[in-house]
């Protein structure tokens, strides 16, 4: 993973609540066996069905900073909606609200998930939609966003220890296994009777 | 320290305590795999030369993309084809147990599962599938991840992960008849939106909740994630206990009595305190029904189409704008006045026997809307033998539904079963996102009782609605 400090770039206003991850990619994507190419399936709906959709504007279509409403990423666990913004060129996403397991993929895969205030999401897309195309820098060594001639600066939230591992580019399982013992230990303390998937115990019949 | 019972289960899980802000780090005893989240976390371990920690706390079946006509012949659709054939070749390379299409223990993850008696009470189970939380109505802490994280579990057994905050939702009293499992869940959500649960794990409690059967308890904590929830639990009881015992990998013996020892103290402590609470009275609860396009968007079934003025905050005036356009509905429309053209009776939320009986009781001695198609789907191959066993697939066919082998189905456009452009269903599955069930389908979930109403009268409807249109039939024969 490579690591993030700050990022610049044109950024998108997705005026939306409730972004599922069927609409940021439908599930017909998802039989892909790679990790890589799903730019192609990004909001495939809206992007094939909806000329106004906002990364069908030319100003818009080569953002890489998502604006998005509350409850951004709900919905399947797929962490292809995180590739798929990925793979599109999205390097940050901002909104009120994240769904827990979306925002813990983002983590694993690079991609910032700024928190802010309903507030300040309102002001970044009025000051997005006065100018198509301005772009914003998010900071995430200071947890700031940048937006618009004027200078507007906002701050964002982002649990301490995931900025860390973005902005150290490091792998989780890596870090993980330098505590190889602790699991050790911790297994040799669990019951006989703990669940065990072998050998293999089926139903008669 | 008075604790809750989510809190009991992460407890006794930490592998080691994280400082300074890091995340503590979580043992996990149970994960499960599938097709479609799991490919890319067997090619992860192969880059970096890796193998699982721990097989046989590994279970891998086939359930998205898998057809449920026709599974003796080869896979049609080729990019399923070739997810299902990769799933089999990394199970075979890394020695992982798996259930394949036409194993009589093949079926949807979160059916298969608590089937084989793998989930019990005070587990951690994992799975790359967010309805991973229907797990929990064992009392376990079971919770969706992705594919990093299925990878980071494969190799280390454990994730690190930061505590949930945790919220009592408590039912009070008890349903009232023709009201389930599927209503509470609705209702719930409903009421506290579809983030209200984020950060969260739900603990469901109180009578209500005590008098379900662990089939009902898998519905209410299947659909915690579509109130935002990582995890909903219900601590474990007599009724968990029976049900667990006997099955393939329960405990037996003298490890049987320890277990059940322990899994009586897994209960949130009289004095322990919630972040958040929420009560909700049961006997208030009718049949629920969604007019939206996400799960939130749910009415009780007396109700009509709300109209985008009805809701205070902007937000969800255009979030009802958007919905409206995409269900195409008028408001003010009562909801029994909606026509479908489908009914899909199946689906982790409620593919399991007693959904199926319930469907049956309700269509028995009635006929099926002409104009409607039905699909009911078991929730896996022995969910299937067992209907079959108690004559339950005769009547689906003479009402003139199909009877499908066990499959994800109609819950997600990833296998044959979607619905076209424009139709319309009545789907008691667990989201109603544009195109879920099949780019430009439109979907109402409901729950079982009130499909086969639905499948009856053409419209949105509660078994009471049934009432008089045909002569109810004698006592179930089984």
């Amino acid at each position: 993973m490579e690591a993030f400090t700050t990022h610049t770039g044109v950024g998108v206003p997705l005026r939306r609540s409730n972004v599922d991850t069927d609409q940021i990619i439908p599930a017909v994507y998802l039989k892909r066996v790679t990790k890589t190419g799903f730019d192609d399936g990004l909001f495939h709906a809206w992007r094939t069905n909806d000329p106004d959709f906002v990364l069908n504007q030319p100003a818009y279509s080569s953002g890489s900073v998502l604006v998005a409403g509350a409850d951004f990423g709900t919905g399947s666990s797929r962490e292809h909606a995180v590739w798929a913004l990925r793979d599109y060129g999205f390097a940050a996403v901002l909104s009120p609200r994240f769904a827990d397991i979306f925002r813990g993929n983002a983590g694993k895969q690079g991609l910032v998930a700024a928190q802010l205030s309903q507030d300040d999401i309102e002001q970044i897309w009025k000051i997005l939609e006065e100018n198509p195309g301005t772009e914003i820098t998010v900071d995430l060594a200071e947890r700031q966003v940048h937006a618009g001639e004027a200078g507007a600066v906002f701050r964002f939230d982002i649990d301490d220890y995931t900025r860390w591992r973005l902005m150290e580019g490091l792998d989780d399982i890596g870090l993980t296994l330098r505590h190889e013992e602790d699991i050790t230990a911790f297994e040799a303390r669990r019951p006989s009777w703990m669940p065990k998937t072998l050998p293999a115990r089926i139903a008669e019949g | 320290m008075a604790s809750t019972l989510a809190e009991k289960v992460w407890a006794d899980h930490v592998v080691r305590r994280g400082e300074n802000g890091e995340p503590d780090l979580l043992y996990i005893d149970l994960q499960l795999l599938h097709e479609v989240t799991s490919p890319q976390a067997f090619d992860g371990l192969r880059q970096e030369g890796r193998t699982p920690r721990r097989l046989d706390q590994q279970l891998a079946t086939e359930d998205h993309n898998t057809p449920t006509i026709d599974i003796d012949k080869p896979i049609a659709d080729i990019t399923s084809r070739t997810q299902i054939d990769t799933l089999r070749r990394n199970a075979e390379e890394f020695g992982v147990r798996i259930h394949s299409l036409g194993d009589k223990d093949q079926g949807i993850v979160h059916v298969v599962g608590p089937q084989l008696g793998l989930t019990m009470p005070g587990i951690t189970v994992v799975c790359g599938d967010s309805h991973t939380s229907t797990h929990g109505a064992f009392g376990a802490l079971a919770f969706g991840i992705g594919t990093s994280e299925v990878e980071h579990v494969l190799a280390t057994q454990t994730l690190p992960l930061k505590p949930f905050k945790t919220m009592a939702i408590t039912v009070n009293g008890s349903l009232k008849p023709g009201v389930t499992a599927k209503d509470i869940i609705l209702a719930v959500i409903a009421k506290i939106g579809t983030g209200g649960g984020a950060g969260y794990v739900l603990e469901y409690r109180g009578e209500a909740i005590r008098e379900l059967s662990m089939e009902g308890r898998m519905t209410i904590c299947n659909m915690s994630i579509e109130a935002g929830a990582r995890a909903g639990m219900i601590a474990p009881d007599e009724t968990t206990f029976d049900y667990v015992k006997g099955r393939p990998h329960a405990p037996q013996g003298a490890d049987w009595d320890e277990a059940v020892e322990y899994w009586r103290s897994l209960r949130t402590d009289e004095d322990a305190t919630f972040d958040t609470e929420v009560v909700i009275e049961a006997d208030e609860l009718e049949p629920f029904v969604t007019w939206g396009t996400n799960p939130g968007q749910g009415l009780p079934l007396s109700a009509a189409v709300p109209a985008p003025e009805d809701f205070t905050d902007d937000t969800s005036k255009v979030a009802a704008e958007n919905a409206l356009r995409y269900m195409d509905l008028v408001p003010g429309t009562p909801l029994k006045d909606i026509r479908v053209d489908t009914v899909f009776m199946g689906s982790c939320t409620n593919g399991r026997i007693e959904d199926l009986r319930a469907f049956a009781e309700t269509i028995r001695g009635r006929t099926k809307h002409p104009e409607v198609r039905v699909m009911v789907v078991p929730g896996s191959a022995r969910v299937r033998l067992q209907a079959e066993q108690e004559g339950l697939d005769q009547e689906f066919l003479a009402f003139g539904a199909e009877w499908r082998q066990a499959g994800c189905s109609m819950c997600l456009g990833m296998n044959p079963d979607q619905l076209k452009p424009g139709e319309r269903a009545a789907s008691t599955s667990n989201r109603n996102f544009e195109g879920r069930q099949g780019k430009g389908g439109r979907t109402h979930l409901v729950s079982p009782v009130v499909a086969a109403a639905t499948a009856v009268r053409g419209t949105l409807s509660s078994p009471s609605d049934l009432d008089g249109t045909a002569a109810p039939a004698a006592a179930p024969a089984a």
